[in-house]
Formats: structure tokens, C-alpha cells, sequence
């Protein structure tokens, strides 16, 4: 007690004596605190020097398999000489300007929508951007006028196809996924019976088989000469196996919005949909922010299963880039080395920005 | 309940609930209520716990469409479902909730003008304007007026509330608990203002209250619910000490639980 009640010591004047008194306070706090310090230390001492070692040090970025044969570390090699058969799979090589354009204008499109949310002067352009950005990629990507030879959309592949079946994945299934939660609580029971056997339908089974019967079993069942394009239902399967799940996520948020808000609603006589607009989604939706972005996260990983029905997503590709030469296939290390940093980098991505959108709402929040 | 003089002939008051019963599964939340009241006049209902106080109030706002019975607000109808003549109704009509229900994505002016900027009977700037207008008339400052909800304390979020209900100048006023979690002075001061803003324009008001003193002394009218039925209604004039004592028994009965309340004397008649 009488040593708590001393006032703490001021800090030292010099930098050295200001880190110990903190490493003091902060590292070496007790028995248990220096034990896990020293821990730790020795862990990243034991881990780090060969990752380093083997990552940077001995690597080369050659792109020859001689050059790779000679060096004790990472073949970054494969990933330079293959890069563009990994970022862009079958795409007709000469034309792989147009799917890294596309790419560029999506991530373009994306990153000032999610920025600009913030600012009247740049929202106004949001919905512009994506009217006519989407069409223009299109463009890109199908070709077939103007000039541009048309590429059949199974040649493509690669992060244009891993990033266009994820962003139009999230812009599809977010509102289905609401209508989806909305329908659950309903009071007709003929819709709510619907989205209930919807959501425990879809949520029961992997999205492998919801990828496989959208491949296989749904063609069966069209009439002859009816085709669906196979990328389309590889999306429809994602955007459907997605929605059930943010459904699910949405209902929480609604949930949570407490009954009197429901009420003020009514008793101003506000139609369903306007009070939900103006009042109770506003609400919901921010509540759910971390749930949901978790649920696109899962799904932008999980887009690599579409490999199962021979779509080469960006993970894909680095499976073909393997095999396209028997002499790269043992550097398997690297290139899913190479994969897992370009997914962390969205993901993480990703949460980066949840983390902001939920501080940057906080405003209005319940205290 | 319309005062002793007038009782026997009051061919059109502002609101009659007659016979009014909703359920709740098995649970009968509202029994065969009656209350009637004329335009101007104030009611206080009070009552323990469950008694069904704010559950009549969402049945006349039309939150809950009544299961017999009927309410004629400025003589229509309001206690069945009516899509088309719900806006009118709802216009007629504004409302406090016990937990305040403001809208919290909004600013206080955007909450207390909430429906003429939806309606559009209002520009933004007019809307705002007349916001400020209203935050003067139940004592916030003008700064208020962009903050959110969240910003203020509960006195000054109950105050908000009030500023929207009255923000339509509505024929009919209903408070919810007006003074809940308010300390006896702010209930005091917030009591006081109700007053004066419903002399002010004329508005008829219904106000729950756990109070018997605010009650008696604010209110022209008093009725007291116990167990979905009307207990006691009358004049505030006609409550003398005996009735007052026996009143705030029964109000207090819920402090000791459901089973002393059903003991309590409520087919006796006496009062009733």
C-alpha cells in the first residue's frame, strides 16, 4: 500500500534512462511478465534470422531456373519469370494490358468509394463511378469491339478474376443478404418460411457443393440449347452462399435496435421501407460492422475453391504456374509464399478499413 | 371524463376510447377500457407496473391495432389497421416515449423535425429554423440543434423528445413517462413546461406518471389502470385525502409484487 502510494518517478532526462525506467514498467513487471519477455525473445530470435536468411539474404529474383538451382534460399525467380501467367493466367498474353487496366480501374473505383463515403463532394460520384466503371471493365475484359479481339471469359483468370468475382460478389449479396434478414422477421409467413428454409439451406452445406450443383447439377435441369456462362454461375453460387450468411448477420444487427426506435417509426405513420431506410438500418448495420466484414473477408478467400470447376482464380494460377514447367514445380514455397502475402495484403486491408468505418461512426453511437 | 357540469351531455369530445380490449396472446393487456376527454383537457393515467398504461397509449398512436373496441380521434375511427388514413391520423397526434426513441444516426434538429422534412412540408433551412424555434421553448440552446442524441444527457434528451412531439403542433399530445430517471426538480421543471405549452396552443394531453403529486397537481384529470382495466377515473378536483391515500396504495401495491396488488381492494366499488 505505502509503495502504491508513492507518486511515480519522473522520467530521466536522457533517451537510455527513459527506456528503462519504461522496458522496467512495461517488459520486466513481475516474475511472470520478464519469463514471457525472455520467451518471446528468444522465440523471434529463433524464428526471424532464417526466415530473413532464406527470404532475403541467399534469395535471388533471377527469373532462370539455373540461377535458382544455385542459390541455398528463395526462388523468387519463379515468381518473376511466371508473374504474368500468375497475375493474369490464360489471358491471351498480348492482350494482358486490358485485365491489368480493368484491375486497376476496380481497385481505383473501390478504394475512392470506401474513402470518400466521408465527403459530400466526393459521394455524389460514387454510384456515377460504378455505372460507368463497370461497363468500361467489361469492355476490357470481353473486348470484341472497337478494336479489342474478344477473349472468351474462360480464358480468364488470375487477381482480375479473383477481385471481380469478390467485389461483385459483395455488392450482389449484401443487399440480398438484407432482403434475406428483412424476410426472416416479416409478419407475412409465407416469406419468412421462405427465407428461413433460404438461409438453413444454403448455411447447412459447403460452398463446394453449392459451387458444384451451380456447375454441374444446374445445367442438367435447363432446357436444351439454354446455356449459362460457367463464370456467372461460379458468381451466382458465391453471391447466394454469401448472402445466407450476412443474412444471418444483418438479423443481429436488427435485433439489437432497441423496440422504441421500431415504435417512433410507426407512430409518425412511416411506411415499412422508409422507416427501415431512415431509421432502423442506419442502426442495425452499424452495429454489425465487424461481423460483416468478417463475412467478406471469408469470402474473398474462399473465391480460390471456383479452381474445383476449372476456373483459375489468383491462387490457381500460381498452382498452374507450378506445373506449367516440371523444373519450377519444387519451388511450391514460393509461390504460395507470394499468394498468401498478396491475400493478406486485401484482408488485412479490409479490416484496416472496418476499424476505421466503426471510429468514424462512432459519433452518433449509444453511450 | 369530461368535467362533472358537462357529463351529462357531451355530444363530441376529442378523443372517446370505448370498450377498448387488446390481447397479447393469452395475456389481456387492455380490459374493456373507456376514457374520453375533451379538447384542452389534460389526464394524467397513473398506475402500477403492467397495468397496460403504455400499451393504451400505442393503441391510440396506432402502434398496436385494437382487438374490440374503439377509439374516435376528432371522430374517426383510429383503433383499426388504415393504411391510407394512418398519415392523417399520425399527423394529429404527437408522442413521447419512455426511452425517448430519438433517432440517433440524426442531428436534434433533424429528430425534432423528422416528419415535416420526410413529409416535405418543410425546406431543410425552414425545418432547422423552426427546430431552434422549439429547442428555445423547452429550455436548450440554440448550439444543441447539431449535436446527436447521444451528445446530451438524459435531461436534455427527454427535452428533445418533447421538442419533437410538439414540433407538428399536434391536437393531441402523448407523454410516456415524461419525468422517468429525471431528479424531482428537472421532473418538476419539465411537469411545469408541459403545462404551459399545452395551455399555450390548446393541446389535449395524456401523460403516464408514477407520480401522485405531479398527478393531482398538474393534470385536470387522473385515471388509474391496474391489471388492464380502468380503477378509478375522475376529475383531479374530486380526489380528496381518503381517495388520495387509497390511490397511492394501490400505486405503490407494485413495489410489493403481483400478489399484494390482487389482494388489493379493486372490485370493492367504492371509488369506482
Amino acid at each position: 500500500m505505502s509503495e502504491n502510494a508513492k507518486l511515480p518517478p519522473l522520467p530521466t532526462g536522457t533517451v537510455t534512462g527513459r527506456a528503462v525506467t519504461w522496458a522496467k514498467k512495461n517488459l520486466f513487471d513481475g516474475w511472470f511478465n520478464t519469463l514471457l519477455t525472455i520467451g518471446s525473445i528468444a522465440f523471434l530470435a529463433w524464428l526471424i534470422p532464417p526466415i530473413i536468411e532464406w527470404a532475403i539474404i541467399n534469395a535471388t529474383l533471377e527469373p532462370s531456373i539455373e540461377a535458382c538451382s544455385e542459390v541455398t534460399g528463395a526462388c523468387w525467380g519463379f515468381v518473376n519469370a511466371n508473374l504474368r501467367l500468375i497475375l493474369f493466367g490464360t489471358y491471351p498474353y498480348d492482350e494482358q494490358w486490358r485485365p491489368l487496366l480493368a484491375m486497376i480501374i476496380l481497385i481505383g473505383i473501390i478504394c475512392a468509394s470506401l474513402g470518400g463515403v466521408k465527403y459530400p463532394s466526393v459521394r455524389k460520384w460514387i454510384i456515377p463511378m460504378w455505372v460507368i466503371g463497370v461497363p468500361v471493365i467489361a469492355f476490357l475484359m470481353w473486348g470484341g469491339f472497337l478494336g479489342l479481339t474478344y477473349v472468351q471469359n474462360s480464358y480468364w483468370g488470375g487477381l482480375p478474376l479473383t477481385l471481380i468475382l469478390s467485389s461483385i460478389g459483395i455488392v450482389f449479396a449484401f443487399p440480398f443478404g438484407l432482403l434475406l434478414a428483412l424476410g426472416r422477421q416479416s409478419n407475412m409467413p409465407a416469406l419468412k418460411t421462405l427465407s428461413v428454409v433460404y438461409i438453413e439451406v444454403i448455411r447447412g452445406v459447403p460452398l463446394i457443393t453449392v459451387l458444384f450443383m451451380a456447375s454441374v447439377m444446374f445445367p442438367l435441369f435447363l432446357p436444351d440449347g439454354v446455356t449459362i456462362d460457367k463464370l456467372l454461375r461460379a458468381q451466382i453460387g458465391i453471391i447466394m452462399f454469401t448472402a445466407a450468411y450476412l443474412a444471418e448477420v444483418f438479423r443481429g444487427g436488427l435485433q439489437a435496435v432497441p423496440r422504441g426506435q421500431f415504435e417512433a417509426g410507426e407512430s409518425l405513420a412511416l411506411p415499412y421501407w422508409k422507416s427501415m431506410r431512415l431509421i432502423i438500418l442506419p442502426q442495425a448495420l452499424r452495429l454489425v460492422i465487424p461481423p460483416t466484414v468478417n463475412s467478406f473477408i471469408s469470402m474473398f478467400k474462399d473465391t480460390t475453391l471456383v479452381v474445383i470447376i476449372g476456373l483459375f482464380d489468383f491462387l490457381g494460377t500460381v498452382k498452374l504456374a507450378l506445373r506449367s514447367d516440371p523444373a519450377w514445380t519444387k519451388y511450391y514455397v514460393e509461390g504460395y509464399a507470394f499468394a498468401a502475402a498478396i491475400f493478406f495484403l486485401i484482408c488485412f486491408s479490409m479490416a484496416k478499413y472496418s476499424a476505421y468505418l466503426e471510429k468514424e461512426l462512432r459519433k452518433g453511437e449509444r453511450r | 371524463m369530461t368535467n362533472a357540469q358537462s357529463d351529462t351531455q357531451a355530444p363530441a369530445s376529442f378523443i372517446t376510447v370505448d370498450g377498448l380490449t387488446k390481447r397479447f396472446g393469452d395475456t389481456v393487456a387492455l380490459n374493456d377500457v373507456d376514457l374520453r376527454l375533451d379538447k384542452g383537457e389534460t389526464l394524467a393515467i397513473i398506475g402500477p407496473s403492467a397495468a397496460g398504461k403504455s400499451v393504451l397509449m400505442k393503441c391510440i398512436v396506432g402502434i398496436y391495432g385494437a382487438d374490440s373496441g374503439s377509439i374516435i380521434l376528432n371522430g374517426d375511427d383510429v383503433s383499426k389497421p388504415n393504411a391510407e388514413a394512418r398519415p392523417e391520423w399520425a399527423s394529429q397526434i404527437g408522442m413521447l416515449f419512455q426511452q425517448n426513441a430519438l433517432f440517433d444516426s440524426l442531428t436534434v434538429w433533424e429528430n425534432i423535425c423528422f416528419r415535416q422534412i420526410e413529409a416535405g412540408t418543410m425546406s431543410r433551412d425552414d425545418a432547422k429554423a423552426h427546430a431552434i424555434d422549439l429547442l428555445g421553448h423547452v429550455g436548450l440552446a440554440e448550439e444543441s440543434a447539431v449535436l446527436k442524441p447521444n451528445d446530451l444527457s438524459g435531461g436534455m434528451q427527454k427535452r428533445v423528445g418533447i421538442a419533437r412531439a410538439i414540433s407538428s403542433d399536434p391536437a393531441l399530445l402523448l407523454l410516456d413517462n415524461p419525468t422517468a430517471g429525471l431528479d424531482p426538480v428537472l421532473s418538476n421543471h419539465i411537469e411545469l413546461m408541459i403545462a404551459k405549452i399545452a395551455k399555450q396552443r390548446g393541446t389535449t394531453v395524456i401523460s403516464i406518471t408514477n407520480d401522485m403529486q405531479i398527478a393531482r397537481h398538474r393534470y385536470q384529470n387522473l385515471m388509474m389502470m391496474h391489471d388492464g382495466k380502468v380503477y378509478w377515473s375522475g376529475p383531479t378536483s374530486a380526489i380528496d385525502d381518503a381517495h388520495n391515500e387509497h390511490l397511492t396504495q394501490m400505486l405503490n401495491g407494485s413495489a410489493q409484487g403481483p400478489i399484494s396488488m390482487r389482494a388489493g381492494k379493486r372490485n370493492d366499488g367504492v371509488y369506482a
